[in-house]
């Protein structure tokens, strides 16, 4: 379970006494993330007992400027965002630069990090996409406006847990994919798909590859109800 | 507003966006219906998921990871002491009609606008986007027809202000209208209010090196 550990083995760097991780959270939405849809929340998730808390660190750097949890999050996203980068056909030398503006923007960006509407794992994701394309295209990158915070929404510490045993599920949903489809879902978000690598890797028509993404996204809708 | 918009961006686009495939005009007209659209923003966030769940190591049996350098997480700090947190974009005054994203392209709201006459009481305003696709601004008085346009590729059309009807349907606020390059309409603005629209054509996009060619026909953009 994802609750603040505050006694384990690891936990020793990271003495800062802190409440509970308290984000603000934004104004309930009608519509919850539909892959996503919180259907039994109190349903056991597969959480890997030994992975940290990733909310609570990340609220850590947040509130306290927490190097010793930076460092553990580091630890981990660092070496994935890097090679994220590198399959997008960045060198060794430009993704460490760009993993490290990942995570620095992860620093300064710490207080924007919503818990109940993505895990850290998914907003890392969505920081290292944005130095993506502004490393391989130049380009700007329009990003919808922020959700307002309501001022008396406090996120309830079941909405963060909901959300997070959720990723777990999507992250369970994935692993459970045929090959085929989670490759080239890979692929896809991984955004090192090809033309001619294709064609030479699979031989597969673009028509079969458009159908191949769609049957993975929908047995992904369905395994997630 | 969100509740009566009926007309929504595609789950090709808003995967695309999601895994940063789109050009910048075509992010910008997802940017701006996600502001204002809870339903795809919803949907854009369960993709954002999937690539988090990617990253985090779902896939293939190893996942990916390449070291850093061992200097790295000093080399942060470093950069850290020298620059403070950043802070979140102002929020959109209550009355505007341009939602965030756009007002970062137009320099403000619709006041801030440098509109161009294009015939029959028309204006548009094209925003500065990298090649490969347009963005623009359009102004139709109420009662008009957009003059004739011909575009190569997909035209995606969202009102901002007012409505508008074609041969096929109506849009108001916060609806997307996607046209083909086959399809032939003729957009005319409702008579009760003049209508502002955001419009985004693909001159036909040319990716290069390693953005995807093949997402192309995947995307129909
Ligand atoms: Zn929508």
């Amino acid at each position: 379970m994802l609750n603040v550990r505050e006694h384990n083995s690891e936990s020793s760097a990271l003495r800062v006494p802190v409440p509970m991780p308290a984000f603000r959270v934004v104004h309930p939405l009608p519509v919850g993330n539909r892959a996503l849809k919180r259907k039994n929340a109190s349903s056991a998730p597969k959480t890997d007992p030994e992975a940290p808390d990733w909310v609570m660190l990340i609220a850590r750097i947040r509130d306290h400027q927490d190097r010793a949890a930076f460092a553990r999050v580091f630890q981990h996203f660092a070496p994935r965002v890097k090679a994220f980068l590198m399959k997008s056909g960045a060198d060794a030398t430009l993704a460490e630069e760009c993993a490290q503006d990942v995570m620095t923007t992860l620093w300064r960006k710490a207080h924007m990090f919503d818990p109940t509407r993505a895990s850290v794992a998914t907003w890392i994701f969505t920081i290292a996409r944005n130095r993506r394309i502004d490393m391989l295209r130049r380009q700007r990158r329009p990003e919808p406006e922020e959700l307002t915070w309501g001022p008396e929404a406090e996120p309830t510490q079941e909405d963060v847990l909901s959300l997070q045993e959720e990723s777990e599920k999507l992250r369970q949903a994935i692993t459970d994919l045929p090959d085929a489809q989670k490759e080239l879902i890979e692929r896809a978000f991984f955004g090192d798909l090809s033309h001619s690598e294709i064609a030479a890797e699979t031989g597969l028509p673009l028509g079969t590859i458009k159908s191949r993404i769609r049957l993975a996204l929908d047995r992904l809708r369905h395994a997630m109800k | 507003m969100t509740d009566k918009i009926k007309h929504h961006l595609s789950d090709d686009l808003l995967i695309a966006y999601s895994a940063g495939l789109l050009n910048e005009a075509f992010s910008l007209m997802v940017a701006t219906h996600v502001s204002l659209c809870d339903t795809c923003r919803a949907q854009l966030e369960s993709f954002d998921a999937v690539g988090g769940a990617i990253l985090e190591g779902s896939g293939l049996p190893d996942v990916p990871q390449v070291a850093m350098s061992p200097d790295a997480i000093d080399a942060i700090f470093a950069t850290i002491d020298l620059a403070p947190a950043q802070e979140t974009r102002a929020a959109r005054r209550k009355d505007d009609v341009l939602p965030a994203p756009l007002q970062d392209y137009v320099g403000g709201d619709l006041a801030a606008v440098k509109w161009r006459p294009v015939g029959m009481g028309v204006k548009q305003a094209i925003l500065p986007t990298a090649k490969g696709a347009t963005a623009r601004l359009l102004y139709i008085p109420a009662g008009a027809a957009v003059p004739d346009h011909s575009h190569n590729g997909t035209e995606l059309t969202m009102v901002l202000k007012g409505a508008f009807s074609d041969e096929y349907d109506s849009f108001g606020p916060g609806d997307v209208e996607t046209a083909d390059q086959d399809v032939t309409h003729t957009p005319v603005a409702d008579i009760s209010e003049d209508c502002i629209c955001l419009a985004v054509t693909d001159a036909p996009l040319k990716f290069k090196g390693v953005i995807p060619r093949m997402l192309q026909p995947f995307l129909r953009i």
